[in-house]
């Protein structure tokens, strides 16, 4: 974002380079884990985990949503609820059902 | 009439109309992939058999492809740094790896595509296949299209960088947004598709 | 269309020169929301009249069935009514096709693209929104997007005929109208999607100085909620279009469940697909586009009642909250859509549940407009007229949804014409009245001119009245069994028997309806060119589209100078002075 001084922005560079090391490790871990043939539900959990850890990283970092507006975090909350919801309440009609 | 705010951020809300725009797009996609991965749950659920996907698909080519997307969000955000520093000559060195790294990408997609082709192996196949064809062939449309604003941006868009800089550089920022969130998009695909 | 060249003020931020944009910039490719406001608007009446013709054509059908259809029955086509007499197909394709004209390309349109378009920017003393290519995008989406579903009718096999609501596997097999209902819903998605990141980031950004978001009009609060309404819901509707459009063009089966036989053979499909993964997809948008249906009405109602209540809306405050907490609920009751589909009693009491909530906000918004009411100085215009209307005719409606959200009562109801009368009744007599209230209200400032008082009268007493006669028969219908989309309207169902007899009633006052546009339709075309002329605010209203722009607004950034807002949005007979009213940017 503009006023940042040419020190910050270095800085953020060197965060940058951190973060990508970050990425291409967890993602080696990714498929590594796989090949350990957990049983479905651990198999799901720990790359679903992973995975929100490297997505977490690239919204923070590279998004730099760590230091975004609150407008912007509220939209997001808002967003991820629903999203939440989609996933969930239909699976639920699924698991409770007639017949 | 000149509309507000397109550069510098309105100072209650700290944003620029733009930056809220694109976060609001973004808020849109998740539901958009959110849906899918909805549809992909619940006939997962639902279904009497569903191979693994590494049973199915090349982990090893597909791993290589998250490598070359995530090397193209940093090679994105090195672009949007050398801006900021006034570096137009890096940008354009780091935006053009971007571009390349996303064609990489496509390419290594449609590599994948054609070798289930050769095999016969079409959405109509089953729900696996269908669902494997569509969250990917979406995201890979969201990458042609990332493709399509950077090469205007690097071509007849980057006049921009001599008339208003600072607009410039906050149209590098909505795309580098755009091109992460398609990053991470597929840093959820990836394994949801390809290793359970 | 009378912008006013005459007030071009030099535009585009440079020197104060006349800018002359050639014709087709000006009105065609433009980006000024005052014109595309306007372009939504024409377009949008347009496909209400349609829309309403093909309902009228199947109203004579129930009325009449099996007779040739009377004037246009030879230009039917033999395809579709050989004699004019109406096959069961087109039928279905009529009805399919009704409901989706009206709600996407007609009240919609008509409520964000041409209402919110104009009005918004206006209401929060801003020039344009914020992303004026955008919003000529949106339109030239919406615009191919409408043309796309209209062509369907030429098709062989007709147009969509699986009902709005295209549920599968009935749509997946469906003729290849269905297939360009899809690629149509996609063009007005993504308009839809353009529109609504455009509305939001306008309404937080361009707000004038002095405009907190407590001094918002209604109408303004209505926009914003309705946009995160259109943001967040539509995309699931565009995933489940793709789907459908894979299954239908790809041969995939992500609805077609396993071993489906039609017309005696078994389908040569994968199967393993969920039919019910597309109702909940589609009723993930389909729920909160009711709101998207009745909220800026509300909106419209709320500044027309204030205005000629001579007072403050009683109850801002809770009004606000309840249309954002409304927004945020209607994510979370989709599956009252659902209570017939074999789901079990705890999911379907969730939805229940939420459903019931729901109401709430809705009775707290009704209630705060009909106690505005009270002590005031009303003055009987069209505008008002209509604007009062809506208030019990939304509250049949809403009254009838009830039994509708609770699950036991459903059972009986689901799928009768109670759902079509409930429904309609908050979108016909509900929504649309308030979009006449808002033509006849805004009217003057978008032309300068006044329409006629006494044709606006005759419109709205027969159109009142006629509402009423089509749909209340349909409660009662409903209540006796009559399930809806049927062809015959129940002719062949013993338990309709002693309830068809309405069906000859409600179609004459269906064509009554019709009759009762002629006077609006003239009084719009008449007025535009002889209407008596007017100032910029001649309700004496206190917003800031009536006291700080002209009518019509400058042709390029609306205000002769961006107003600064001291004040609420309702200041009527203010204590502290004798005027009228206070402006919203009255010198403090």
């Amino acid at each position: 974002m503009s006023g940042h001084s040419v020190e910050e922005i270095r800085r953020e560079t060197r965060v940058y380079v951190l973060v990508f090391v970050a990425l291409a490790v967890l993602t080696l871990v990714t498929v590594g884990v796989s090949y350990l043939h957990l049983s479905f539900g651990a198999a799901v959990g720990l790359a679903l985990f992973i995975a929100s850890i490297k997505g977490s990283l690239v919204a923070a970092f590279f998004m730099h949503l760590i230091s975004e507006r609150r407008l912007v975090y509220a939209v997001l909350i808002l967003t991820v609820i629903f999203f939440v919801a989609l996933i969930l309440l239909p699976l639920g009609g699924y698991h409770d059902r007639l017949g | 009439m000149q509309i507000p705010y397109t550069v510098e951020p309105r100072p209650d809300t700290g944003l620029y109309n733009a930056k809220l725009g694109v976060w609001l797009f973004l808020a849109s996609e998740v539901m958009l992939f959110g849906a899918l991965f909805s549809a992909l749950i619940l006939l997962r659920t639902g279904a009497t058999s569903w191979p693994h996907g590494y049973e199915v698909l090349n982990v090893p080519l597909a791993t290589i492809n998250t490598m070359v997307l995530i090397t193209s969000s940093v090679s994105m955000v090195m672009s949007w740094a050398a801006l900021r520093l006034g570096d137009f000559g890096k940008y354009r060195k780091w935006m053009g790896l971007t571009f390349l790294l996303g064609l990489v990408f496509m390419v290594i997609k449609t590599m994948e595509y054609a070798a289930k082709f050769e095999h016969h192996l079409y959405p109509s196949h089953d729900n696996f296949m269908a669902t494997y064809f569509t969250l990917t062939g979406l995201h890979g449309l969201h990458v042609l299209g990332g493709m399509i604003v950077i090469a205007y941006l690097l071509g007849p868009g980057s006049k921009m960088w001599r008339t208003e800089p600072e607009r410039y550089t906050n149209r590098v920022e909505v795309i580098g947004l755009y091109w992460h969130f398609v990053d991470l998009v597929w840093i959820f695909l990836f394994p949801t598709l390809y290793l359970l | 269309m009378s912008a006013s060249e005459e007030q071009a003020v030099g535009a585009e931020g440079h020197a104060a020169e006349h800018h002359e944009l050639p014709f087709w910039q000006r009105y065609i490719f433009s980006q000024d929301h005052k014109v595309i406001g306007l372009q939504y608007a024409f377009t949008a009446l347009c496909f209400l009249l349609f829309g309403f013709c093909l309902m009228l054509i199947m109203r004579w059908q129930l009325a009449f069935p099996g007779r040739p259809v009377p004037i246009i029955g030879g230009l039917l086509g033999s395809a579709n009514a050989p004699g004019g007499i109406m096959l069961p197909e087109f039928y279905n394709q009529l009805g399919a096709m009704h409901g989706t004209i009206m709600v996407f390309l007609a009240v919609v349109p008509l409520l964000v693209g041409a209402y919110g378009n104009y009005l918004v920017p206006l209401q929060i003393g801003a020039p344009d929104m914020a992303f004026p290519k955008l919003n000529m995008a949106s339109y030239w989406c919406y615009l191919p997007g409408g043309l796309i579903m209209l062509a369907s009718f030429f098709v062989p096999g007709g147009a969509a005929n699986s009902g709005w609501t295209s549920y599968p596997p009935l749509s997946n097999i469906a003729t290849s109208g269905q297939t360009w209902w899809l690629v149509g819903m996609v063009f007005l998605i993504t308009s839809s999607l353009l529109g609504s990141v455009n509305f939001i980031v306008t309404i937080f950004q361009l707000r004038a100085e002095g405009l907190d978001f407590m001094r918002l009009p209604m109408f303004v609060w209505s926009q914003l909620v309705t946009s995160f309404l259109l943001l967040l819901a539509f995309p699931p509707l565009e995933a489940a279009g793709i789907l459908q459009l894979m299954d239908r063009v790809a041969g995939t089966s992500f609805f077609m469940p396993s071993g489906l036989v039609v017309s005696g053979e078994v389908l040569e499909v994968a199967g393993g697909g969920n039919p019910l993964l597309w109702q909940h997809l589609f009723w993930f948008l389909a729920h909160p586009e009711v709101y998207v249906l009745i909220l800026p009405a509300m909106g419209i109602v709320a500044e027309i009642i204030a205005n000629n209540t001579r007072k403050p809306l009683w109850g801002y405050r809770p009004m606000v909250y309840s249309a954002v907490f409304l927004g945020f609920m209607s994510f979370i009751v989709w599956a009252h859509h659902m209570f017939l589909t074999g789901m079990g009693t705890a999911i379907s009491s969730f939805f229940q549940t939420t459903t019931m909530i729901i109401s709430v906000p809705s009775v707290v918004i009704l209630s705060a407009l009909l106690i505005s009411l009270w002590g005031g100085s009303i003055r009987f215009n069209t505008p008002m007229l209509f604007a009062l209307a809506f208030l019990p005719m939304f509250g049949i409606g809403g009254l009838t949804g009830l039994p509708l959200g609770l699950a036991p009562s459903d059972i009986h109801l689901h799928d009768t014409y109670y759902v079509i009368g409930h429904f309609h009744y908050v979108v016909a007599p509900g929504t649309i009245f308030a979009i006449f209230a808002g033509i006849y209200y805004w009217f003057p400032k978008i032309t300068g001119r006044q329409m006629s008082e006494r044709l606006g009268k005759l419109h709205f007493w027969p159109s009142l009245i006629f509402m009423n006669g089509i749909f209340m028969p349909m409660f009662v219908q409903g209540l006796a069994g009559v399930s809806r989309r049927l062809y015959d309207g129940g002719a062949q169902y013993s338990h309709a028997q002693g309830v068809l007899h309405w069906n000859a009633f409600m179609s004459m006052s269906a064509f009554g309806l019709l009759v009762a546009q002629i006077p609006f339709i003239i009084n719009l075309f008449v007025s535009i060119r002889w209407g008596v002329k007017v100032g910029s605010n001649p309700w004496d209203a206190t917003t800031l589209e009536w006291v700080a722009a002209p009518s019509p607004p400058v042709a390029h950034g609306n205000f002769p100078e961006l107003p600064v807002v001291t004040r609420g949005p309702y200041e009527y007979s203010p204590p502290e002075s004798d005027e009228s009213f206070l402006p919203q940017n009255a010198v403090a």
